[in-house]
């Protein structure tokens, strides 16, 4: 007996997991995938089952561990944001090499439009490159029911199996109809041949070769799908191929609907050509929807430029970038779009209200006596991260000179330092830090490198709504056993009434800093999660 | 009889509330029987950034999770340049602009709250109430965004009495007290609707 519940996208694979009897959901917090973790955590089914849910350091950590459970014969699910998958990538590539035991599905939610990420870029490339199938549901109701489909794939075929979102179907609630009943959780077993988890040459060659040989499997699958869903329709002046939610954005265009062009509505990869090849002979041409990169469309057009039987995004026919809307869709069908209201005088009446940082967040403090501290040392010295303390880059702070991915302040720091700039300053916060700033900073200790690592410890994972930090509390231990001598660590509590001693902090271990690292941490809890203690 | 199909946009500043609005009348659907499909802002924005909630109900299939341009039955704000801000999506013929009069000014360039009053005057059917001042009277400033549910709930094709089961169930686990401020704004909002 099912039930109907209003879930998320990232809630109705969590559900469809729990359902598919899972053993582990492994994860670290990105928009926008963080609720997947979230909600199996909060799920007393889940719980019931011991279904181990814990944040791990980052997302390469978090695949290593879903494999490895993989190998101990349960399934699991690995969890994050497209670029998690970057980090993700060597254990990514090198499981579809050593394949899986039990079923192992990885899910990447992909960001166009760049919500809440440093770029667009899309999962769909990663699934092909490791040579192994991908499942893009198109409704938050597909998501759940692929769950099941995904884990029998990936055990059947002794593979991972990806599974890419985007933003607007992760966020979005819809009526999902659930099973009502879960699969019990695989016993704990050996995998049968288990030599081919070592990748020495000759193995890994060897299994190489099997995963080719899988290929043609792999797509017999994808014509046979029932995610990939071909809807004739009479008009044939262009066929449709409608990739993952595009094709919501395409039925809203029509009464009930009904498109009167054929539509091939893909989501399981790798892409069928035999389907392809039928609506693109049935219309002459065929349209691209897809969210992300032409991926599908660039394929089409082949190798040596643009074919005239195809549109899509790299035509012009619809927008390079960002996601696509009913709206785009209908103008490149030709379709008539209402033009919307506007203000008599937008100039007057709008104004951008980008995101700031909240009343009373200790970064705030923390950004004002570095800024006092560094005086007019002049622009250009701090390298910060990715996190909540990212806005410090906004007016009135000014504050920061870079932001690329996860860890790269204290990596980047070091090599400007390296290049003879001084100071050199890396701001990061403290999820982020043991995320990938560890790793940098053992770099920076060992060669000598003349840095200053402010610590932004709020405790928590804040920008993505407070999930637990690893190291939170014992930070200054973990710098120590890295190798910075105990009394290049300064602790300091970014509060106002402590500012003209924060910024004396600062000023010693930034210009005091004759040789090495100098690492100051700042402590002081997020507001958010201590507002949410009291309420 | 209201036709029970209604897409609504909801807009207004992280931290606002917007979610829990958008929230009950999402679960007041489903339990109406309803499908829903109700697209939110999470991440970045959520940090005093512009935020925004769409939400659709039909007892059809519904596709898009966003609503479309010029076809919102309801464009509601926490905050006045919020609601302004997606007034594309009204609809021209039938919609409804719902506001708060207050503006939350966390810019440094926020624009003369008069004129943006002004262009909201300007469309045949708006509301606009000092949302933020009746929560208060209702016991709790912090209960604006049920005030405002209050006020745009008379405009959907949902029974009150789901709306109101709604708030209960969503403020159940902060107590009776924080349930009962919570109903008493809605009310407000409500009558002042009808008024």
């Amino acid at each position: 007996m099912g039930d109907i519940r209003l879930l998320l996208g990232d809630e109705a694979i969590a559900q469809g997991a729990i359902d598919a009897g899972i053993s582990g959901c492994y994860a670290y917090p990105g928009t926008p995938s963080t609720e997947i973790m979230e909600y199996v955590q909060r799920t007393p089914q889940a719980a019931a089952k011991t279904v181990h849910a814990r944040w791990s350091a980052n997302e390469k950590t978090a695949m290593e561990e879903g494999l490895g459970m993989s190998y101990a014969g349960r399934r699991a699910i690995v969890c994050m944001k497209h670029v998690g998958l970057n980090v993700a990538a060597d254990g990514f590539v090198n499981a579809a090499v050593t394949g899986t035991h039990g079923g192992l599905v990885v899910v990447a939610a992909d960001d166009p439009s760049m919500h809440s990420s440093q770029n667009e870029q899309d999962s769909r490339f990663y699934a092909k490159f490791a040579f192994i199938p991908s499942l893009e549901p198109a409704s938050q109701q597909e998501a759940y029911d692929m769950m099941a489909y995904a884990f029998e794939l990936s055990e059947t075929m002794c593979v991972p199996v990806l599974m890419r979102i985007t933003t607007r179907l992760a966020h979005s609630r819809a009526d999902v109809r659930t099973a009502g009943t879960a699969r019990a959780a695989n016993p704990l077993s050996m995998p049968p041949d288990a030599k081919r988890f070592i990748l020495l040459p000759g193995i890994a060659r060897r299994n190489y070769q099997g995963l080719l040989d899988k290929q043609p499997k792999f797509l017999d699958l994808a014509e046979q799908s029932p995610f990939n869903t071909f809807t004739d329709g009479p008009d044939k002046s262009v066929g449709i191929l409608a990739a993952g939610i595009t094709v919501n954005y395409l039925r809203e265009l029509f009464p009930d609907g009904v498109c009167p062009h054929p539509v091939l509505k893909l989501s399981q990869y790798p892409w069928p050509k035999a389907a392809i090849q039928r609506l693109l002979d049935s219309c002459g041409t065929v349209m691209v929807l897809e969210e992300g990169a032409p991926f599908i469309e660039e394929a089409l057009h082949g190798a040596l430029g643009l074919s005239p039987t195809i549109t899509g995004r790299l035509t012009g026919a619809l927008p390079r970038t960002g996601e696509l809307s009913s709206e785009t869709i209908a103008r490149a069908l030709g379709l008539p779009t209402r033009p919307g209201l506007q203000p008599a005088n937008p100039v007057a009446v709008l104004r951008a209200r980008p995101p700031r940082m909240c009343d009373g967040c200790p970064h705030i403090d923390a950004y004002k006596a570095l800024l006092d501290a560094l005086g007019d040392t002049g622009k250009g010295h701090v390298f910060a991260d990715i996190g909540c303390y990212t806005l410090g880059a906004l007016p009135p702070f000014e504050a920061i000179n870079s932001c690329v991915d996860m860890g790269a302040s204290i990596s980047m720091a070091k090599g400007a330092a390296d290049a003879g700039l001084f100071p050199a300053i890396a701001v990061i916060g403290d999820s982020t830090f043991t995320h990938s700033g560890m790793t940098p900073l053992l770099d920076a200790v060992a060669h000598g490198s003349r840095i200053t690592v402010l610590i932004l410890d709020n405790g928590t994972t804040g920008m993505t709504g407070g999930q637990e930090s690893l190291a939170t509390g014992r930070l200054d231990k973990v710098c120590a056993g890295l190798g910075v001598p105990p009394d290049r660590i300064r602790a300091i509590t970014p509060l106002a009434k402590q500012h003209a001693a924060n910024v004396e902090a600062l000023k010693d271990a930034i210009f005091g800093n004759d040789k090495g690292v100098t690492v100051v941490i700042a402590s002081r809890e997020c507001i958010q999660t201590a507002r949410h203690k009291r309420v | 009889m209201q036709q029970s199909k209604m897409n609504i946009v909801i807009a207004g500043v992280g931290g606002q509330g917007i979610l829990s609005i958008a929230g009950v009348i999402a679960q007041a659907a489903l339990a109406a029987g309803l499908r829903v499909k109700q697209s939110e802002v999470h991440g970045m924005a959520q940090r005093g950034g512009a935020v925004e909630a769409h939400l659709r109900i039909s007892p059809d299939p519904i596709f898009s999770d966003l609503v479309p341009i010029g076809g919102a039955g309801i464009v509601c704000g926490m905050e006045p340049m919020e609601a302004l801000r997606h007034l594309p999506h009204l609809n021209p013929e039938n919609g409804w602009i719902v506001t708060a009069a207050e503006p939350l000014v966390n810019i440094p360039d926020y624009p003369a709250v008069e004129t943006i009053l002004a262009e909201i005057r300007r469309l045949p059917r708006h509301l606009i109430l000092p949302v933020n001042e009746m929560a208060k009277a209702a016991g709790n400033v912090r209960s604006g965004n049920m005030v405002l549910l209050g006020a745009l709930s008379t405009r959907l094709p949902l029974p009150e009495t789901a709306l109101l089961d709604g708030i209960a169930r969503l403020f159940h686990a902060k107590g009776a007290a924080v349930v009962d401020v919570n109903l008493k704004a809605f009310a407000a909002g409500r009558t002042a609707a009808c008024a």
